[in-house]
Formats: structure tokens, C-alpha cells, sequence
């Protein structure tokens, strides 16, 4: 991936990059999508917050229980929990795809279905790419310029090059995902969530299924990626070092119901290249997680 | 994944070889045990009627795959507009899927009658029939297709706002290309019995002669060995026809999926 290590080695730092994506999409090859100037309400408040929320299902069955957060435009928060404690129901009320119950939820500054339907500048990563297999790697990445309401075709083939050349595809563009390997679809997945250029990046332990190599590789990649879009990510793992590699903090949810029983600040320098991980540091930051973790469980 | 494709030779020697095996003992069984030709003819024997009746067998031949070709046609055309309407609206599929089952349940024997006091004898009513039997497979198959859609692209689609003809077209529709591929296949046998079953009852007058009308005439004339040598003919049709499907089923799933292999 030596386009996002470039990238990355000269890119601004964290403050350049919020600063930028606050002023919206720019530079060639920027797909034209929604006006930018309205992202929030208030222009400086975070961009999801998250009160007391409730998410019940039909059966009955708690999932959420007054689950409060907040994440902060260009930050990168990490939910880690045992299974079944609710972090991809939470993702995907935050995505506006499942209501909540009980709570108040804003993503930028509004309702998360209003805030899809209007604002559209969330991207969602599954933990499968969830690529189409009749379509090429191009037309793939392409796929979210194509819908809604007003699809956005317009110079979509500098937006589709620009992503594919940060994700280190370009070669592969015209492959269909059955001749890819796993890694490269998670790459072609991701350069797909990235092709609208969003504000929010939701992730849903997109690299659960890859073997650690892989997912070391492409975790490095997504730091890249996140530096130089200057995005908010809210990601998903059961991966505890994951979490403290990639995070500005991690949010520790503990089960039936779900809910967040610590919120713990990882403050390591930026860049964070995977050998961090060897680090006293890291070794103390994730002893503590997990020690939160099994408290939580 | 799939496993790498035999070779053709080993695909198709081992059942001529069995194909083969079978001639040879019906052979030595109607030698030995000395049967009536009128009730088992020897291979022989029905190699030489085929031989003898060549140009009605093949004219009856063309006749009947026409039939049964248009019937798929417009089996696959109707059996996939119905399964769209059946994904888009699931009281319609309630309402209306019983009535699809009537088509694979009715023994089309009995119905075949009716199609001709309504229709009349020609080629429209041995479509009609050929249509009828093979129209339930697309249906089911489409609309498996269309509707066993995966949650997590459904969500993709709804994160851009997708429309419903949006979804339709970029998601349900392709996605059902293999399910409708399988159900062509299945199809393309019960339209050549559907063209035949057709022909039983309406033969296509002075038009000409198909495989069905050869059988109900060498049947009622004890002529045992020209019935053999259309029931091959028969046979064969029903093989082409699979083959023909399954071979343009293969280059359209190709395409759809392009080559398949793991890096």
C-alpha cells in the first residue's frame, strides 16, 4: 500500500485533517454530493451524540439500554465487548437502519434516518465486503455514486480512480471480486465506503474474518486512509489490540442489555505503525482494556 | 469455488460406455429369449426405422424443438415478470403463488383437451402447453432469486437512500441471474415434454408432423419399432435442449461472475 503510506508519511496531521474535512470534500476527483456547509448543527458540536439510548426488539428483547457517547468530528472510537453486547445494533442505529426505542440519537445534528436521507455522508463497512459479484472492482466502488434520489455520476470516474488508488487497486479495477482474495475485497469494500468522501465511517469488524497478517496490514492501511480523509470512524472489533492501535479512545460495552460500562482515552502518539505494538506503552494500555473488558463481561 | 473442470473425454465416455452396454444386452435379450418385434424391437431393427423414417423423424425433430423453444422463451419472459411482481409485493405473492402451483400440480394430460377445444389444433396451442409445464420452475426459481436476498447488501443499497426500482434493477435482478439460469435448465426438458404432450392432442394439421404426432401414429399402428425410433428422437431433443440451456446458462453465468479463482 504505498499510496497510503505516502500519503500518510506526508500528510497533515490529525488537526489539518479535521480542519479539512470540516470545509468539505476538495481537490479533483471529489465526487459532487451534498452541500457540505450544513454537516452540523451547531458547525462545532460533536457529530454523533448518543443519549440514553434504547433500542428493544420486537420479541422483546433489551439490546441497548441507555447507551450514551459521543464522537467528535474526525475522531476515531473503537467499540469492544463481549458478543451480544449490542455494538453492531449500535452502529446500526447510529446508521439509521435500525429505530431506537427510547433515547435521544443525532448524527450530524439530526435524526440518523433524516441525517442519511439528507445529510448522506455516512458509509458503512460490513465485517463481509458485501461486494457484487456481476460487477467488476470499478463498478463495485462505483455502486454508491449510482444510487439514491439525485445519484452523483458526475465525474464518478475520478472519485472511483482516486479511492482505488488509495486502496492500491488500480491494476485490478476491471476484476471481477470472485478473483480477489479476501484482503483485496476488504480493500475494495472499504474504497467503496470511502468513494463519497464521508464524514462518518461506520465499521463493523470488517476485518474479523482475515488472518492476522492481513488484518494487521489493512488496519495499518485504514489509519492511513483515516489520517489523510480526515473522516470520524466509529469501529466495531473483538480485537482488543486492534482497538487501542486504531482508536482515540475505545468504549467498553458490557451485555444484556447493552451498555457502555467504561470509555478508556488511548493516548498514543500519531502515527501509529503496527510495530507500536511492542511498546510498553501499548502492552500497559492494552492490559488495562482488557481488564475493563473482563470487568464488563 | 468451484473445482476445476474434467476434461470433455472424461465426461461423456463413461456414460456412452454405459449407453453402449445397454444396446449390446437389449441385443443378446431379444435373441435370446426370441421376442415378438411388435413388442420389443431389436436395436437393429429400430436403428433401421430410424434410418428408413429419417427425413419425417427429422422434420418432426425441428418441428417440436420449435415448440418447445418457443415455449421456453415465453416461460422465461412470463416466468421471470411474474417473479419480479411476486418480489415486490409480497400480498401479491400470497394472493397469487397458489394458483403458480396449479400449474406444476394439474396433470396436464387432462388439461390438454380443454386447450385445444379452446385454441384449436397448431403450433399456439402446443406452445400454450409446453408454456404450462414449464413455466412453474422460472417462477420458483426467479422468485427464490429475487427475494433470498442477502440482509447486509439490502443495507448497503438503504445507507445511499436507494429506491426500490434502484434496488430492483442493481441488486434483486442480478442477484436472481443464477436462480433464473437453474430454472431455464429444468425447464428446457419439461418444454420439450410439454411440446410433445401438445402434440398428442394438437398436432399442427396439415402444417406437418411432430414427434408427438409420430408416436400416437406408430403407437396405433403396432408399428413398435418406428415408436422406438421416435421415442429416441424424443430423447435426443429433450438432451439437446438441456445441453443448448446449460451451455448458454454456463457463458451467462461466466460473464455474470467473471473468472473464478482465489488469489
Amino acid at each position: 500500500m504505498s499510496a497510503t503510506h505516502a500519503a500518510r508519511a506526508a500528510g497533515p496531521d490529525r488537526g489539518q485533517a479535521s480542519a479539512r474535512a470540516a470545509a468539505g470534500p476538495d481537490g479533483p476527483g471529489a465526487p459532487p454530493g451534498p452541500a457540505h456547509g450544513d454537516d452540523l448543527s451547531p458547525e462545532t458540536g460533536p457529530l454523533v451524540t448518543a443519549r440514553g439510548v434504547t433500542v428493544r426488539f420486537p420479541g422483546g428483547v433489551l439490546a441497548l439500554d441507555g447507551v450514551d457517547l459521543e464522537l467528535r468530528r474526525g475522531e476515531l472510537l473503537a467499540l469492544v465487548g463481549p458478543s451480544g453486547c449490542g455494538k453492531s445494533t449500535l452502529l446500526r442505529a447510529i446508521a439509521g437502519l435500525l429505530p431506537i426505542s427510547a433515547g435521544e440519537l443525532r448524527v450530524a445534528g439530526r435524526t440518523p434516518e433524516a441525517a442519511r436521507r439528507e445529510w448522506g455522508r455516512e458509509a458503512f463497512v460490513f465485517q463481509d465486503p458485501t461486494l457484487l459479484p456481476w460487477r467488476s472492482v470499478r463498478d463495485n466502488v462505483r455502486l454508491p455514486l449510482e444510487l439514491g434520489r439525485t445519484p452523483h455520476l458526475r465525474d464518478s470516474d475520478a472519485a472511483v480512480d482516486r479511492v482505488l488508488a488509495l486502496v492500491g487497486l488500480q491494476e485490478f479495477a476491471a476484476a471481477h471480486p470472485a478473483e480477489l482474495s479476501g484482503g483485496m475485497r476488504m480493500r475494495v469494500s472499504l474504497a467503496r465506503a470511502l468513494v463519497t468522501r464521508p464524514a462518518l465511517l461506520l465499521l463493523d469488524e470488517p476485518f474479523g474474518a482475515l488472518d492476522e497478517l492481513t488484518r494487521e496490514r489493512l488496519d495499518d492501511e485504514l489509519l492511513g486512509l483515516w489520517q489523510r480523509d480526515g473522516f470520524a470512524a466509529l469501529a466495531v472489533t473483538h480485537s482488543l489490540a486492534e482497538a487501542v492501535l486504531l482508536a482515540d479512545r475505545v468504549l467498553v460495552m458490557r451485555p444484556r442489555p447493552g451498555r457502555v460500562a467504561h470509555v478508556l482515552p488511548i493516548d498514543l502518539p500519531r502515527p501509529r505503525p503496527p510495530s507500536l505494538q511492542t511498546t510498553p506503552a501499548f502492552t500497559a494500555l492494552l492490559a488495562e482494556l482488557r481488564a475493563r473488558v473482563e470487568e464488563a463481561a | 469455488m468451484t473445482a476445476p473442470r474434467e476434461p470433455l473425454r472424461s465426461r461423456v465416455l463413461p456414460p456412452l460406455l454405459v449407453f453402449a452396454l445397454f444396446v449390446a444386452a437389449w441385443q443378446l435379450a431379444c435373441a435370446l429369449l426370441a421376442l415378438p418385434a411388435y413388442l420389443v424391437p431389436a436395436p437393429t431393427r429400430v436403428a433401421a426405422a430410424a434410418v428408413a423414417n429419417a427425413g419425417a423423424l427429422a422434420r418432426g425433430l425441428a418441428l417440436t424443438a420449435s415448440a418447445a423453444a418457443l415455449g421456453l422463451l415465453i416461460s422465461l419472459t412470463l416466468g421471470t415478470a411474474i417473479a419480479v411482481l411476486f418480489s415486490q409485493s409480497r400480498l401479491l405473492a400470497r394472493s397469487l403463488y397458489p394458483y403458480a402451483i396449479f400449474l406444476q400440480t394439474v396433470p396436464i394430460v387432462a388439461v390438454a383437451p380443454l386447450i385445444v377445444i379452446w385454441f384449436g389444433t397448431g403450433l399456439a396451442s402446443v406452445v400454450l402447453v409446453a408454456v404450462m409445464i414449464s413455466l412453474f420452475p422460472v417462477i420458483t426459481n426467479g422468485t427464490a432469486g429475487l427475494t433470498r436476498v442477502d440482509p447486509h447488501y439490502l443495507e448497503l443499497f438503504a445507507m445511499r437512500d436507494a429506491t426500490r426500482r434502484q434496488v430492483l434493477l442493481k441488486l434483486r435482478l442480478p442477484g436472481a441471474v443464477p436462480y433464473i439460469v437453474a430454472g431455464a435448465k429444468i425447464s428446457s426438458g419439461l418444454a420439450v415434454i410439454g411440446a410433445i404432450v401438445g402434440e398428442f392432442f394438437a398436432g399442427y394439421g396439415a402444417a406437418g408432423y411432430g414427434l408427438g404426432y409420430l408416436i400416437v401414429q406408430s403407437s396405433g399402428q403396432l408399428k413398435t419399432a418406428d415408436l422406438f425410433a421416435a421415442i429416441l428422437a424424443c430423447t435426443l431433443l429433450g438432451l439437446l435442449m438441456f445441453a443448448a440451456v446449460s451451455l448458454l446458462g454456463e457463458a451467462v453465468l461466466r460473464r455474470w461472475r467473471g473468472r473464478e479463482h482465489e488469489l
